[in-house]
């Protein structure tokens, strides 16, 4: 199929075809990597996405964006353009402002899976599309930052300020106070003031302790690209704002909306007034889909997070369902790139469009430019290793369930009163069970309950997901096919009152 | 609390927040078009009432739900701004019709 | 983290902390025994996880009047337990019974319902219970939001509903302050009658009591021969819908659809006597979805937050089997569907008989003798 970059986007999810070899979720480098890679090979291809735009939340927005936003945000960001418009350029189907929110398999007559059915939904219409390949690449969340008041209007992720920066060219106002560790945290505070925001002041949660541990991978990190541009930012924002280190405690006061933040620094408490706090202690792959999907996950301790269990092409346990880039573990946006063209190239094996001698072949030059991509992360994730006193909330009240409101006091109580995992806590006080469905307490819990029951998280384990991973309208859910054994199932032999449907859903 | 870069204002739309005019950029989501506007807090939680508002402008915090043309707990930061578009605060739980109400 | 309660030489080891097995320890334990839970993990089937929370009579007991009894009797013991837990606990489970429906979307759909309850109550030794049947404008009166594709609806003024999950930890607060040895992570393996007792084994070690109840839901299937007991029981898979919150809407639980006191909306129920997989069958919600919009249009736009699905603990004939083994007694099985309507009957009556050493001849229609007489026609 020759398709323009015209009309490879998709105006209607009613336009696309019911069946594809390769659906990928997700359009950040991984993603649009992966449906290039596949779609060169001549896989039918299609890419879903959230955003209105390709590029993810790293390259939000960037192929509408201007040489201003290129000199605010720098030429790594520029560079997404170039991945962007390859995709745009190939003959994959993309449909932007679509939410992909449930993969259940289909299975052939002995049973094996050989293809998967991905819930769709776009503009108030839904649909499953078949596939036999599923690449995700559904990237990485922000760590749950559960310090008292993060709840207050006025406190945002320091992501969240990007993307605003990225996709409104909206910068902050006012008294601006950016607070965590990580190398975002610079970076934010860099482009922020570059684009002419007043930063009061940047507040450093890094413990001194993580300095010494990271030292042994010092020479490493030295040799990679991110340390000279590491020195760079860092040196531009402590020119440029107050920088002050050792934060060991932190949180935002309020009524009904930020007022102030107060911390402590070296033995000191400290408080200024503040209209917005932007928060950032890493990233950590978002996990909702392959953990619904049943896919095995292990605890990476240096990372502190679950990632799925993926072999050299990116496939997860379940058969069919590749994850790549920050979903299958922080590796950052190059490296995304580059496994994201190797689960591609993958798929394009596993169809049969190329032999696996060449797919080796092909992998080969991929892997190496990854092993180079990787180096000097090792440093950065030791350095920036969150406290435990800002991933486990030591203050009973703290809320680590923001949809429904439970505090960490709370959690650990009902740990004593018999829920020692994830999922019987959320029977005992509905930890995880809003909208969010655990994105923003899940890792919290998790780490709560391993504290409080002094056993690793890898023992307590995760919230056990549930398709919709996002939520979808009811009318969505009753507009698609009802089979008679679906029928029967619900109504028993009553199934023939139920009005009969067409494949679409649409009552005939 | 927010402020637009002035090279970031093209095509302007309009659209009501709570009733009130807001002019926006094209192509804004929802949830920074409220930002832009200074307007922090668009809904009150379902359990204490407490307020909230945009905090991870990505789709997956659901703090920034807004009534959307009549509809409840729409995810402000994944909807683009719409000429006429009436936003509302998100009160607590989603708003059933009253005259189902008893 | 306070040390819980271990209790070295048990009185009686439960097997399951589900609704059945946290329900029969309570009460267990409010008759002066020593009483250990042993409890799955975090991870585990867990029918209790996934229940409906319908304190339901209407339509119980077709080829089985004492179950209606039975039934009826548990629904009006609810007032009672949910003032015991409230006032060990402070925990409110939010016990409503005001009522509930069957709505029906065709006249046919209607006249089986109507059916059914004729014949519940037309069999030899029927126990009744009062019902309506309502045509569409009857029930909209109680009923507004019905949508204009409901035909009419059954109404049984016994019927109502908690909120499980409040209840679920009420039971287990209860436990707490009754200072039952609750132990979660205990997966029970193998049960031995040894020495005129149990011995109870699992990865995590062993336990001794003189008397042990299988309360392990599905699991009791291989575990109750071991003791020689019998756990006769079918594939039965159900599937639900979770709405977000929503504005109060719902008066009164329908069969189907009802709102939690907290503001969701839970759609129901689905049953497959052939799901192998707890995948989810998009097909079933799509026919649940759509059902519970038709009967109330003004949940189209309400967004689904989860869907999932789970294996009931359903007997052959989908009745509770209450038993006390004949050759290793002081062995007992406890398993039913309705775990949440019969929970005041678990509580209080099967928990003394337990400890009585005897079930009492009302309740002993519920032991697997059944399965081996020729039914009567």
């Amino acid at each position: 199929m020759m398709v323009g970059v015209e009309s490879a986007q998709i105006g209607r999810i009613d336009d696309l075809a019911g069946d594809y070899d390769v659906v990928v979720i997700g359009a950040g480098p991984s993603g649009l990597r992966a449906a290039t890679t596949a779609s060169e090979f001549g896989a039918q291809v299609l890419l879903v996405d959230e955003n209105q735009t390709p590029g993810g939340q790293i390259y939000r927005s960037v192929l509408r964006a201007q040489e201003a936003d290129r000199r605010r945000l720098g030429e790594d960001y520029w560079r997404g353009r170039a991945i962007a418009e390859a995709f745009l350029r190939s003959d994959a189907h993309y449909s932007p402002m679509t939410t992909a929110w449930s993969i259940v398999p289909f299975h052939g007559e002995s049973g094996e899976i050989i293809g998967h059915e991905v819930g769709i939904s776009a503009a108030g219409k839904t649909r499953l599309i078949r596939t036999k390949q599923i690449v995700l690449g559904t990237g990485a969340l922000e760590r749950p930052f559960p310090v008292p008041g993060w709840t207050l209007p006025g406190v945002m992720t320091a992501g969240a300020a990007q993307i605003a920066l990225k996709a409104s060219g909206l910068i902050p106002e006012g008294r601006v106070v950016i607070a965590g560790t990580g190398p975002l945290l610079y970076l934010l505070a860099a482009q922020l003031i570059d684009a002419g925001a007043t930063i009061s002041a940047v507040l450093d949660t890094t413990p001194k302790a993580n300095w010494r541990k990271a030292l042994r991978y010092l020479p490493e990190f030295l040799a990679s690209p991110y340390a000279i541009k590491g020195m760079k930012l860092l040196c531009s924002v402590l020119r440029r704002t107050k920088v002050v280190r050792w934060v060991s405690s932190l949180s935002a006061e309020g009524e009904g909306a930020l007022k102030e933040v107060v911390w402590r620094a070296n033995g000191r408490e400290q408080r200024v007034p503040a209209d917005i706090l932007l928060l950032h202690q890493g990233i950590v792959p978002n996990i909702n889909f392959s953990n619904a999907l049943g896919c095995e996950h292990e605890w990476d301790e240096r990372q502190l997070a679950f990632r799925p269990r993926v072999d050299k092409w990116y496939r997860t346990s379940v058969p069919g369902i590749a994850i790549t880039g920050d979903g299958a573990g922080i590796q950052g946006a190059e490296a995304a790139a580059l496994q994201g063209a190797l689960a591609g190239l993958g798929c394009a094996v596993r169809l049969g469009l190329i032999d696996i001698e060449s797919g080796e072949r092909r992998a080969a030059p991929l892997r190496s430019q990854l092993r180079k991509a990787s180096r000097g992360r090792a440093f950065l994730e030791v350095l920036y290793r969150p406290a435990e006193s800002f991933r486990i909330p030591q203050n009973p009240n703290t809320i680590v369930c923001r949809c429904e409101e439970i505090s960490a006091g709370q959690i650990r109580s009902s740990v004593d009163a018999g829920a020692i995992g994830p999922n019987q806590m959320k029977v005992f006080l509905r930890t995880g069970m809003g909208p969010c469905q655990g994105r923003l307490c899940g890792l919290t819990v998790t780490e709560l309950i391993a504290n409080e029951r002094g056993v690793g998280p890898n023992e307590v384990g995760y919230y056990r997901l549930r398709f919709p991973i996002k939520p979808l309208r009811l009318s969505e859910l009753a507009s698609l096919p009802q089979s008679e054994a679906a029928k029967a199932a619900v109504l028993a032999d009553l199934a023939d009152t139920h009005p009969p449907k067409n494949g679409r859903g649409e009552r005939l | 609390m927010f402020r637009r870069a002035p090279d970031r204002m093209r095509d302007q739309v309009t659209f009501t927040f709570d009733g009130n005019p807001i002019v926006a950029a094209a192509g804004d989501s929802v949830a920074a078009a409220l930002l832009a506007a200074g307007i922090q807090a668009c809904r009150t939680t379902p359990v204490s009432g407490a307020p909230r508002g945009p905090y991870c402008m990505m789709g997956v915090c659901f703090e920034c739900l807004v009534r959307i043309d009549g509809v409840g707990n729409r995810q402000g930061c994944l909807v683009p701004v719409r000429e006429g578009m009436k936003v509302e605060t998100q009160k607590g739980s989603y708003a059933l019709p009253a005259e189902a109400g008893q | 983290m306070t040390v819980n309660r271990r209790y070295p030489d048990p009185d009686i080891v439960i097997v399951g902390g589900g609704l059945m097995g946290a329900c029969l320890a309570w009460g267990l334990s409010q008759q002066g025994l020593r009483v250990c839970v042993l409890d799955e993990g975090d991870i585990a089937l867990r029918a209790s996880r996934a229940n409906f929370a319908l304190v339901w009579v209407q339509g119980k007991g077709v080829g089985f009047p004492a179950y209606t009894a039975w039934t009826k009797g548990a629904a009006g013991a609810w007032p009672g337990l949910a003032a015991d837990l409230k006032s060990e606990t402070g925990i409110d489970v939010g016990l409503d019974q005001p009522g509930g429906f069957t709505l029906c979307l065709s006249d046919r759909e209607l006249q089986a319902s109507v059916d059914a309850l004729e014949r519940l109550h037309n069999q030899p030794h029927a126990v009744a219970h009062p019902y309506e049947v309502l045509d569409h404008s009857q029930t909209k009166l109680r009923l507004p939001a019905i949508g204009p594709e409901v035909s009419g609806a059954i109404y049984c003024p016994l019927d109502g509903h908690v909120n499980s999950l409040r209840f679920f930890r009420a039971l287990h607060a209860a436990l707490k302050v009754r200072g039952v040895d609750y132990r979660p992570g205990h997966a029970v393996a193998a049960v031995e009658p040894k020495e005129g007792g149990f011995l109870l084994k699992g990865p995590w070690g062993e336990v001794r009591a003189p008397k042990v109840v299988l309360a392990a839901g599905l699991g009791n299937a291989h575990l109750a021969s071991m003791v020689g007991l019998e756990a006769p029981m079918k594939p039965s898979r159900g599937q639900i819908i979770v709405t977000e919150k929503a504005s109060p809407f719902l008066r009164y639980p329908v069969v189907t659809v009802r709102q939690t006191d907290e503001g969701g909306v839970m759609i129901g129920d689905s049953e497959e006597a052939n799901g192998a997989s707890l995948a989810i069958d998009h097909g079933i919600s799509s026919v649940m979805a759509d059902r519970a919009v038709r009967m109330f249009p003004i949940l189209a736009d309400l967004n689904v937050v989860r869907t999932w699905s789970a294996f009931r603990v359903m007997t052959l004939d989908s009745y509770p089997v209450y038993e006390q083994s004949q050759t290793c007694p002081g062995a007992f099985i406890a398993m039913a569907h309705s775990g949440v309507t019969l929970a005041p009957q678990h509580a209080y009556i099967l928990a003394r008989a337990i400890a009585a050493g005897a079930i009492p001849q009302d309740v002993s229609v519920f032991g697997t003798r059944r399965f081996h007489v020729p039914a009567r026609a």
